[in-house]
C-alpha cells in the first residue's frame, strides 16, 4: 500500500512557495522561476499515474522541477557557451579554453555560502510546513515578503492585535523548530 | 498585565520584542523591553531565540510568492485541473 497519497488541488497552497523558493536561488530570474514552477505543476498532473506514493507529494514534484530546471539550464548554456567562444576566442593569440577560465575560484566563498543559504532556507520551509495556515501565511507575508502591518491586516480581515499574536505563535514555533532543527 | 511605570509584564516584553523583530517598537517600547531584559532570564531566552530567527530567515535569502503571483498560479493550474478531471 503506498505511504503517501496525492492530492493535486492542494498544490498550489502547501507547495508554490516552496517549490518557488527552491527554483529562485537557483534561476535568479523571478519570472523564469514562476514560470518553471507552473510548468513543474502542469507536467506532475500529467504524470500523476507514475506517483507510486514512496515518496512524499513534496519530494516528488521536486524531482519533476529539478528536471525543469536542468532543461532550462541547458537551454541556455547551449545559447550562451556558443555566443562566448565567438566573442572571447576569435584570435590565435588567446591560449586555454574558455571553459577552463571559468572553472570557479577555489578561495571563492560565493558558491559555498550559496550552499548553506539553501540548506537554511529548506530548514525554514520545512518549519513553516509545521504552523498551521493562517500562522505560516501571516508569517511569510510580514517576515518575508517584509509587508507593512496595515497592507496585512487589510488583506486578510484581521486586526493589528490580531496579527501580532498570530506572529508571536508563529515565531515561537518557528524558534523551537529551528533550534531543534538546525542547531542540533 | 501593565506593571507600573517602566514596568512591563513578561508577555508585553515578547510583544515589543515581536514588533521590534520588524522595526515597529517605538523608542519608548525599546526602553521598557531593555530594563525588563536586564532582570528577566525569560525575557532575555526570548529575545535571543527571537533574534536568532529573524537573523537566519534574513540570511537564508528565503523567498516567497505574492498573493496575487499565487492567485495567477492557482488559475492556470486549475484550469488544466479541470481538463484532466
Amino acid at each position: 500500500m503506498p505511504k503517501h497519497t496525492i492530492e493535486p488541488e492542494k498544490w498550489i497552497d502547501r507547495y508554490s512557495d516552496y517549490l518557488f523558493n527552491y527554483t529562485i536561488s537557483r534561476v535568479n530570474d523571478r519570472e523564469m522561476a514562476k514560470d518553471l514552477v507552473q510548468d513543474t505543476f502542469v507536467a506532475s498532473l500529467k504524470s500523476m499515474k507514475n506517483f507510486k506514493g514512496e515518496a512524499s507529494e513534496r519530494t516528488w514534484l521536486i524531482s519533476i522541477l529539478k528536471r525543469k530546471i536542468i532543461d532550462y539550464y541547458r537551454k541556455i548554456n547551449s545559447k550562451k557557451g556558443k555566443a562566448e567562444v565567438r566573442m572571447d576566442y576569435n584570435s590565435d593569440e588567446e591560449e586555454g579554453s574558455w571553459l577552463e577560465e571559468r572553472v570557479a575560484d577555489p578561495f571563492d566563498k560565493t558558491a559555498e555560502d550559496s550552499l548553506v543559504n539553501d540548506e537554511l532556507g529548506e530548514a525554514i520551509y520545512a518549519c513553516l510546513d509545521k504552523l498551521p495556515n493562517k500562522q505560516a501565511q501571516v508569517f511569510k507575508m510580514k517576515t518575508i515578503q517584509g509587508l507593512e502591518t496595515e497592507t496585512i491586516c487589510n488583506e486578510l480581515d484581521i486586526t493589528a492585535s490580531n496579527l501580532w499574536v498570530i506572529i508571536h505563535r508563529a515565531r515561537t514555533t518557528m524558534a523551537e523548530c529551528m533550534e531543534k532543527n538546525w542547531f542540533n | 498585565m501593565k506593571k507600573g511605570f517602566l514596568f512591563i509584564s513578561c508577555e508585553e516584553a515578547k510583544h515589543i520584542c515581536d514588533k521590534s523583530q520588524y522595526n515597529e517598537a517605538t523608542l519608548w517600547e525599546k526602553i521598557e523591553l531593555n530594563i525588563r531584559y536586564t532582570w528577566c532570564k525569560f525575557t532575555r531566552a526570548y529575545v535571543k531565540k527571537n533574534k536568532q530567527l529573524t537573523s537566519m530567515v534574513k540570511k537564508s535569502k528565503v523567498d516567497c510568492l505574492q498573493n496575487n503571483e499565487r492567485e495567477v498560479l492557482k488559475k492556470v493550474f486549475e484550469k488544466e485541473l479541470t481538463k484532466q478531471g
